[in-house]
């Protein structure tokens, strides 16, 4: 950002859309956080999608179509922040690619880039949050999802604030940075090599024995808890911003009464 | 090679299945990858490093007819007889007729993925030519006539067992009751096969880790030492290399040398590091008379101009694969062609064609760790997108996936309508499944639902929910 940041900054939550459609609460989990925050949060209603499962599968027509669009929803809000790893990381490194050779949108673009960040790492790194005002009584362990670790570096901003969670021990699992096996449509193309991945993500999840599995992507989520669940393995799974917010009253993922 | 890319899902589903490889395939991450990371560790600038690294491919691959012809002109001038192929097939000719004027009858051959991609063994065998593969790994899945299933550890789908089992039932001329139990006994075994065959060998062929241009040299590193044995103690050493192996300097050489080993292996160093430099001089103790320099395009020269130049800095170290959870689940064979895991995912697609091979580049979770340790910096999973670009721009994926896709884009592409459909999907969704939590099978869904249950939504979506929030209806 150039100039001078605004004391209470209008933010615009891109809920993704499996937020949208599969787990509401995540997307007030993360109202809650970013109004604790200090900001003002704006729901764009003419969002949808970031255009991932076009622009994987190798269809650039409707990714970039879905790109313009969800630029053109997001041109008021001083930040974009959005509860996933994949769909921020979706928005700030692949749409400059996608419309460069579109000059009526290139630098529309760069500059929505500048402005997208995931929803912990903005808390953190952006905003300054050090503490979260949340308990959770056991142990929990977080899987580092791909994309969020791996093109926007967070690692370090969930675990920080999981550790101000009043009562909450958190224990790292064996290759938490390996894959889970979700990628999108990947695991129902390829479900075979999926499942090995999941098979694997479930096991190490387990072996750590905790209370409750947390990430910050819900496709991985869906993917790590209908594995255990499937498998009988009384771990609950949850989105790491449900816990930092507070906001436990709604069954676990894939979690029935 | 023939490819068999085409039944990469048949393949995958069987290696999943296949007890032996997963349990050989389950010693991936406590052994390479974890060296890897120790190595890593140990060197400070090993970050910085792979920027260097990277800026001596680019440099090079930008001006590879110079690099080539310098290197042409310095070898030749040090004796070698410098080969060019523009196909598979016009350097397994060469080689060929290389060996029938050395009049040879035992070709022995240090580890060489060029030589897998271009089918040499099958053609030298067709000639009546004995063909010995030398390296540990080569020659077990020679044994068994397999192919490699990985470029540096070409017999890692291998447990010790089999490995036993293939030498007794082999190496017939040896006692029956020897003991096979320990790794160091099939070593030795090996070794006094093999041994024979350096002394008998007419002609060594080896590959090349690098072409020095400044110097003309062609560089190998191994950790057996069976590259030495094949290009010093054959009459006649052939050198198979693509066109991508030139360097400018020793320098340069010396510089990768310190990403390579690291990175496969997490050595420091291979054991052996050899600079050859044309035939033996007379006052040399050893070396072969001959020294014959095989450089090889076969497609290469053609993607220099595209995004795909940047998969011609690879110097084949292995890690995007060791590292890969996809070829950790299925081995190197499921690819179908010589090069698995992420590298083979880029390249057999611009080398064999991207519809022949479109499953390679699809058949990835875009997880990014391999090009997180490839030394070289190469954005694998861009490039592996790329390849989906032009799949999906000639018309791969299935019609009902094509489908699926172009429906759901119409719809996500009219907001209104894509939130009125979404709130009644869900509601219906969220009906079924909310008293359970999760589906255990759903129609459309059985890719996802066959291994683990579909969470259920949870009846409303969220922006139905913050409309009614924003017009004050409590949640």
């Amino acid at each position: 950002m150039t100039g001078p940041l605004p004391s209470k900054p209008r933010v615009g939550l891109f809920v993704t859309c499996l937020v949208d459609l599969m787990r509401p609460s995540v997307g007030f989990a993360a109202v809650k956080l970013l109004e604790q925050a200090g900001c003002s949060v704006e729901v764009p209603a003419v969002q949808t999608c970031c255009g991932q499962p076009a622009y994987n599968s190798g269809d650039r027509a409707d990714a970039a179509a879905l790109a313009r669009q969800t630029i053109a929803a997001f041109a008021g809000c001083d930040y974009v922040v959005a509860p996933s790893g994949s769909c921020a990381g979706m928005l700030k490194l692949h749409y400059p690619g996608l419309l460069a050779g579109d000059a009526e949108w290139s630098g529309k673009a760069k500059e929505l880039a500048e402005r997208v960040h995931e929803l912990v790492s903005f808390l953190v790194d952006v905003r300054g949050m050090e503490t979260v005002d949340a308990e959770f009584k056991g142990r929990a362990t977080y899987h580092d999802s791909c994309s969020g670790l791996r093109e926007l570096g967070i690692k370090g901003q969930p675990r920080r604030l999981l550790g101000s969670v009043k009562n909450l021990e958190l224990i790292e699992m064996a290759d938490a940075e390996v894959c889970c096996g979700f990628g999108g449509t990947f695991s129902v193309k390829y479900p075979d090599i999926s499942n090995a991945m999941v098979e694997k993500k479930a096991a190490n999840a387990a072996a750590a024995k905790p209370d409750l599995l947390l990430a910050g992507d819900l496709g991985c989520l869906m993917n790590m808890a209908g594995k255990l669940r499937r498998e009988g393995r009384a771990v609950q799974v949850r989105h790491v911003v449900e816990v930092l917010a507070g906001e436990l009253s709604d069954l676990p993922i894939a979690g029935s009464k | 090679m023939k490819s068999a890319t085409e039944s990469f899902k048949e393949n995958a589903r069987a290696a999943l299945d296949d007890a032996q490889l997963q349990r050989a395939l389950a010693g991936l991450p406590t052994g390479l990858v974890a060296n890897r990371a120790a190595a890593r560790a140990r060197l400070p600038e090993f970050e910085d490093l792979r920027d260097v690294g990277r800026d001596i491919k680019d440099h090079t691959l930008a001006h590879l007819d110079l690099y080539l012809e310098l290197y042409e002109r310095n070898a030749t001038a040090a004796g070698a007889r410098v080969h060019w192929a523009a196909t598979a097939a016009e350097a397994r000719e060469i080689i060929l007729r290389i060996c029938r004027d050395a009049g040879a009858k035992l070709v022995t051959k240090g580890k060489s993925m060029i030589s897998e991609e271009i089918g040499l063994n099958a053609d030298l065998q067709a000639a009546g030519i004995e063909v010995v593969e030398t390296d540990l790994g080569e020659y077990l899945v020679q044994i068994r006539g397999e192919t490699p299933s990985h470029i540096i550890a070409p017999a890692i789908h291998l447990t010790q067992d089999q490995v036993e089992a293939d030498f007794r039932r082999l190496h017939t001329e040896l006692p029956k009751e020897r003991v096979l139990s320990e790794p160091s006994q099939l070593v030795g075994e090996a070794r006094q096969i093999l041994r024979e065959k350096f002394l008998a060998a007419d002609v060594g062929i080896t590959g090349a880790n690098f072409l020095v241009a400044e110097t003309g040299s062609s560089v190998i590193v191994t950790n057996e030492g069976n590259g030495d044995l094949t290009q010093s103690l054959a009459r006649v050493h052939v050198v198979v290399a693509s066109i991508e192996k030139v360097v400018p300097t020793r320098e340069d050489v010396s510089t990768i040398l310190r990403l390579l080993a690291r990175s496969a292996t997490g050595q420091e160093l291979s054991t052996y590091t050899t600079f050859s430099t044309g035939p033996r001089r007379p006052e040399d103790p050893d070396g072969p008379a001959a020294y014959h320099v095989v450089i090889l395009d076969n497609g290469r020269s053609e993607m220099l101009g595209t995004a795909f130049r940047e998969v011609l800095r690879c110097i084949r170290c292995g890690a995007c694969m060791n590292h890969c959870p996809v070829y950790g689940a299925i081995g190197g064979h499921a690819y179908g062609w010589v090069y698995p895991g992420p590298i083979g995912s880029v390249l057999t697609p611009s080398l064999i064609g991207v519809r022949s091979a479109a499953d390679l580049p699809n058949a990835s979770t875009f997880c990014g760790r391999c090009e997180e340790v490839c030394p070289m910096k190469i954005p694998l999973p861009k490039l592996m997108r790329h390849h989906r670009e032009a799949d999906f721009e000639l018309g791969g994926s299935s019609r009902g996936y094509r489908i699926g896709l172009k429906l759901w884009a119409w719809l996500a592409r009219r907001p209104r309508l894509y939130h009125v459909a979404a709130r009644m999907a869900v509601a219906l969704l969220g009906a079924l499944g909310r008293r359970r939590g999760a589906f255990r099978s759903l129609p459309l869904a059985g890719g996802w639902t066959r291994h683990r249950d579909l969470p259920a939504p949870q009846g409303r979506t969220f922006q139905q929910l913050w409309a009614e929030r924003k017009a004050g209806a409590p949640r």
